[in-house]
């Protein structure tokens, strides 16, 4: 008796010893995914950017509506020519590991995104020429060309800024020991398990930092990572499954909130990459298949009316949407009497799509849409890369992708439409297309860049290179604990200034 | 000792294989890394870097090289050493397989034993059944309908999903009970069916004729005569059964989004991460070829009849 | 002959008749799915997506609205078309690679078997993932998966009886007698070989039924829109608390025909064998 009594009274003091004195808060936030490496350089995964979010500051950052305001970078200003931007620097801030940030830590940092070999962000900032140090609180960024979405890229990876003395000392492995100037420090990552960050406290802006740690917790299985937010096991979870909504609505202690994706889903058809474009090279072809298609219907059936049907390279609520040629109704005599002008009464094309949920289901909606105004459309399913890999080879007739859009404008359609394009795997190619979107990139006035974009915007669906047709909206899951939450379009959770 | 010779060359093919595997797997992984831009630079970057320009035979000597020396090089989509990976994923899936064994034998050996008792009768016949029932079952179905009945409608046990023992044990058993109830069922099935043949021929052997003839006890004969040398079958093929569970949990942990290293191939097939597929491929098949040792071993030591000879 | 009297032992166990009559249920259904399917199996019905149970649809109906007991009987197909091809494959490489084997000896024989032994010791399903990766997502390359996965078993059974058999004292005066190499074979070897292929091939066909229900569950067996038991179940899992009727019967379908084909496989392997009970 008096054993067990003594064994209870010890066990439970160890127990009270191992609970901190005063509760620290830790916010848990559930991952659809396992991040690639924390290096902003190579990481290329969608999911890796809500940890470096918490983690790594960065030059710029967007607004929900998507301006671009000051971060690590206090002040920006464009050349008279747009051929270089000078940027002011903010003073005083510190990396995790104590070291200094200033205009010799950014040169480092963006000529190690130039110069890493297989770095991702090589291709974004590309065009930056030299970094000159003006002072010691100011950057100069020469560019090859004028190029005003530079700075939209540096409110992503390419503007986030690591410890120049970490980068040196871990070299390639610098990602599994990240050491950068955001909210929260690194502390551990155990691989598909979870990572650790805790708060910096010498942050330059720690007066809108309330929590103490934050942990995001990898869970690939959309009923496990809701069951987990349920239990209170994780407080946030990202990217929630429309399917997945009802539960956490009819749940008094959780809420959600969305916002429209700045990407799109779509399906390229070639139009004229190698033989396999014969199929669709009639552009009346393409456009009947375009009106065949009841995206409203769609939306409404397979996601439950949580996307958003649209037809343009940016969401029906973005400020560069055409008003002008918004989503059309289904209109199959329409579609009927172009394939009848076209001459194929039947036309038949293969389609392919990785063996992923939301475009399987859509695709053999679609197909049954097309057969209804006598277009035969087969699916055939392939592995995500082997597809990509097809449709640079023009081995294709037709594939269903989707992008995941950029803050500005011009990284959803500048490579995806212009002749020589990276993502044009169409093959599209229309000089006045390409003379539109290229003056766009040099003209810093936003209504001025607006009007080239309708214009452009009326080219792509007169030619239809590829049919955009719904966009998500990112819905991010959250205990009603969590104050001080607003989404962004581009998914990412800002842990700053969240509080329970 | 002549099965220990002939684990090397074994090995050496399994290892040929397993690079070819990765030959095999379609897409390349320079491109599956270059993300959605696919610049073509940093493709190029990407297969320099990993030797992926360089012709196939150069790249194996490269790759057994390293393994001889126990590295298997980084997670191309993680950059954490792969033996790292190994290292962290392995408690998990041997918890996974121990418990499932656990229950498999727990259910498995009474149930063999019983119905080789009843050898014959309503017992017998609804215990094969049954235990044909657990080989029959796909296991990935279970691990739904386990999920409906006890996550979804009951609210009893979370859906999936892992907790370290070590970080909170008892979230820990509620998030390894029911893949370890899926698991175990088929191996279960297995176990009983073995046992009950085992029981079955030593319940024939001479020596329990002897005991009846003494007239000691039935329930002596069974539990102390027979079912010590029934044991012997049951627990070498036990040592196999554990190997396979090992590497044989695959889609049971994709279902209940267990991180051990059955995911750790999936994930890695299907993000083209080949020094992951390798690595796990392999190890798998050396725990399995060394379970099967063991079992060997086992066999040879506690059985006299072997030993003699 | 013995062939007869195993056959009488075989029909007179009940389980064995009902489990035979169960498997004839499956094929007749798959090969009567046109008359028997109430709907078109593929086409999407956007008026009723993920409908419980009705007098109409008596098993409710799918993510894009399709019937789900028309995909049930359709998907027989392919689960039967799984369970057979991949083990005839197998059978139809092993027992000329097996007879080769067996009777060359030598370098031949122990670079075979130690193939054999290497593909043994990586587990089924994880050859058989990784086949089907490599071949890209089809149900034929599935099944060729599985029959390539499936094969260094048969191929191990067949040398083992060739070995067994090829010292036994009829064959060997077979020879004496100056039979060919090949006559012998075919004459005193094949038909030993049947009895353990053919248990060996009923265990084999359940296990690749599975086997397609998985890789059709992982995306990598058969393809939209047509149905696959492995297929709907992986469509289910996504609507597990919405709709559960759609993960419920075609997992049972798979149950009951591997079910059923085992318990042929143990009555076969009890009636064939004379060692077993």
């Amino acid at each position: 008796m008096n054993v067990t009594r003594i064994l209870t009274a010890l066990l439970a003091s160890l127990l009270l010893a191992a609970t901190p004195a005063h509760a620290e808060s830790v916010l848990r936030i559930g991952l659809n995914d396992d991040p690639d490496a924390l290096d902003p350089t190579i990481s290329r995964a969608y999911v890796g950017r809500l940890v470096f979010a918490a983690l790594c500051d960065k030059l710029f950052d967007v607004t929900p509506d998507l301006k671009i305001v000051p971060q690590l970078a206090t002040g920006y200003e464009w050349a008279a020519d747009n051929r270089a931007v000078t940027l002011r620097l903010r003073p005083n801030v510190k990396f995790h590991d104590g070291e200094p940030f200033n205009a010799e830590a950014v040169r480092f940092n963006i000529e190690r995104h130039l110069t890493t070999p297989g770095s991702f962000r090589k291709s974004e900032i590309g065009e930056i020429k030299s970094v000159d140090v003006v002072n010691d609180l100011t950057v100069r960024l020469n560019l090859s060309q004028p190029l005003v979405p530079l700075l939209a890229a540096l409110t992503d990876r390419a503007g986030m800024m690591i410890s120049p003395k970490a980068a040196k000392e871990l070299g390639d492995r610098f990602g599994t020991r990240p050491v950068c100037a955001g909210p929260f420090k690194f502390v551990e990552r155990v691989a598909q398990g979870k990572i650790v960050l805790q708060r910096f406290a010498e942050y330059w802006d720690k007066g809108n930092v309330h929590l103490d740690r934050v942990e995001f917790v990898p869970i690939t299985d959309s009923t496990a990572r809701l069951a987990s937010l349920r239990s209170g096991d994780l407080q946030m979870i990202e990217r929630v499954s429309p399917t997945d909504l009802a539960q956490i609505r009819g749940d008094s202690k959780l809420k959600v909130v969305g916002v429209p994706e700045l990407g799109f889903q779509v399906i390229r058809l070639n139009v004229a990459n190698g033989p396999r474009s014969k199929a669709l090279a009639d552009v009346r072809v393409r456009q009947a298949i375009d009106a065949a298609i009841d995206r409203e219907a769609l939306v409404k059936s397979v996601f439950n009316d949580e996307y958003i049907a649209g037809n343009q390279f940016v969401s029906p609520s973005s400020a560069y949407y055409n008003k002008k040629l918004p989503v059309k109704p289904r209109d199959v005599a329409r579609a009927r009497q172009l394939l009848k002008d076209a001459g194929q009464a039947n036309p038949s094309f293969t389609l392919i799509l990785p063996p992923e949920r939301d475009r399987q289901e859509a695709a053999q909606v679609i197909q049954a849409m097309l057969a209804e105004a006598g277009i035969t459309m087969q699916l055939q399913s392939q592995e995500n890369v082997t597809m990509l890999e097809a449709g640079k080879r023009g081995d294709f007739e037709a594939y269903f992708t989707f992008w995941s859009g950029r803050p500005d404008p011009d990284g959803n359609i500048f490579t995806h439409y212009t002749c020589k394009g990276a993502q044009n795997d169409s093959h599209y190619c229309n000089a006045e297309f390409d003379a539109l979107v290229t003056k766009a990139r040099q003209v810093a006035d936003p209504a001025q860049r607006k009007q080239l974009y309708d214009k452009a915007t009326e080219l792509l669906l007169r030619d239809v290179p590829a049919i955009h047709l719904w966009h998500r909206r990112v819905f991010t899951g959250l205990s009603a604990r969590v104050q001080g939450f607003t989404p962004h379009p581009d998914g990412i959770i800002r842990v700053k200034g969240l509080k329970f | 000792m002549r099965r220990l010779a002939v684990l090397v060359p074994t090995l050496a093919i399994v290892s040929v294989l397993i690079f070819s595997l990765q030959k095999l797997l379609p897409g390349d992984a320079a491109t599956a890394l270059a993300g959605e831009e696919g610049d073509p630079a940093v493709v190029a970057a990407i297969r320099a870097k990993y030797f992926l320009d360089r012709p196939v035979a150069v790249q194996y000597g490269l790759w057994l090289g390293r393994v001889l020396r126990g590295d298997f090089g980084d997670s191309l989509r993680s950059r954490i050493p792969v033996a790292d990976l190994i290292v962290s994923k392995l408690p998990v899936t041997v918890e996974l397989a121990a418990c499932s064994m656990l229950i498999a034998l727990a259910i498995g050996v009474p149930a063999g034993v019983l119905s080789a008792t009843r050898q014959g009768r309503p017992l017998d016949v609804a215990a094969n059944f049954v235990a044909l029932s657990g080989l029959s079952v796909p296991h990935f179905w279970l691990g739904i309908m386990l999920i409906l009945l006890f996550a979804v409608q009951l609210g009893w046990l979370p859906a999936s999903g892992y907790v370290a023992p070590w970080d909170d044990w008892r979230r820990n058993l509620t998030t390894i009970l029911l893949p370890s109830v899926v698991l175990g069922t088929g191996v279960a099935g297995v176990m009983m069916r073995h046992a009950r043949s085992a029981m079955l021929q030593t319940l024939r052997a001479d020596y329990v004729r002897t005991a009846r003839a003494k007239s000691v006890p039935e329930s002596r004969v069974v539990l102390k005569h027979a079912l010590r040398n029934a044991l012997i079958p049951v627990v070498t093929l036990g040592a196999i059964e554990f190997g396979r569970l090992l590497s044989g949990a695959v889609l049971t942990e994709q279902i209940f989004a267990i991180p051990g290293f059955g995911k750790l191939l999936v994930d890695g097939v299907f993000n083209r991460d080949y020094a992951v597929v390798q690595a796990v491929v392999l190890v798998s098949a050396i725990f399995y070829l060394l379970l099967n040792l063991l079992a060997d071993i086992l066999y040879f030591v506690v059985d006299p009849r072997l030993r003699g000879s | 002959m013995t062939d007869a009297r195993a056959l009488r032992k075989l029909v007179r166990r009940p389980m064995v008749l009902a489990a035979a009559t169960v498997v004839a249920g499956f094929v007749l259904v798959a090969l009567a799915a046109p008359q028997l399917a109430p709907f078109d199996p593929v086409a999407p019905n956007l008026l009723s997506m993920r409908k419980p149970p009705s007098a109409v649809h008596r098993l409710g109906t799918d993510e894009v609205g399709r019937d789900v007991l028309s995909r049930l009987i359709w998907g027989a197909r392919a689960s039967l078309l799984a369970g057979v091809i991949p083990v005839t494959l197998a059978v139809a490489l092993s027992v000329p690679l097996g007879l080769l084997s067996g009777y060359a000896g030598g370098w031949l024989d122990s670079v075979i078997m130690r193939v054999t032994d290497a593909m043994l010791s990586i587990p089924f399903l994880i050859v058989a993932i990784a086949l089907a990766a490599f071949l890209g997502p089809s149900l034929r390359n599935a099944m060729l998966a599985i029959g390539i996965a499936a094969l260094p078993t048969f191929l191990r059974l067949a040398r083992g009886t060739v070995l067994a058999i090829k010292t036994e004292d009829y064959v060997e005066a077979a020879r004496a007698l100056g039979c060919s190499r090949p006559r012998v074979a075919g004459r005193h070897i094949l038909p030993n070989m049947l009895a353990p292929l053919l248990v060996q091939s009923s265990i084999t066909v359940a296990a690749a039924i599975i086997a397609e229900a998985s890789l059709s569950f992982l995306g990598l067996g058969q393809q939209p829109p047509a149905p696959s038991w492995g297929s709907m179940l992986n469509a289910a899992q996504r609507y597990l608390s919405q709709a559960p009727w759609m993960a419920l019967y075609p997992g049972l379908a798979i149950f009951c025909i591997v079910m059923a084909v085992n318990v042929l496989g143990d009555g076969l392997r009890d009636a064939l064998d004379p060692r077993q009970q």
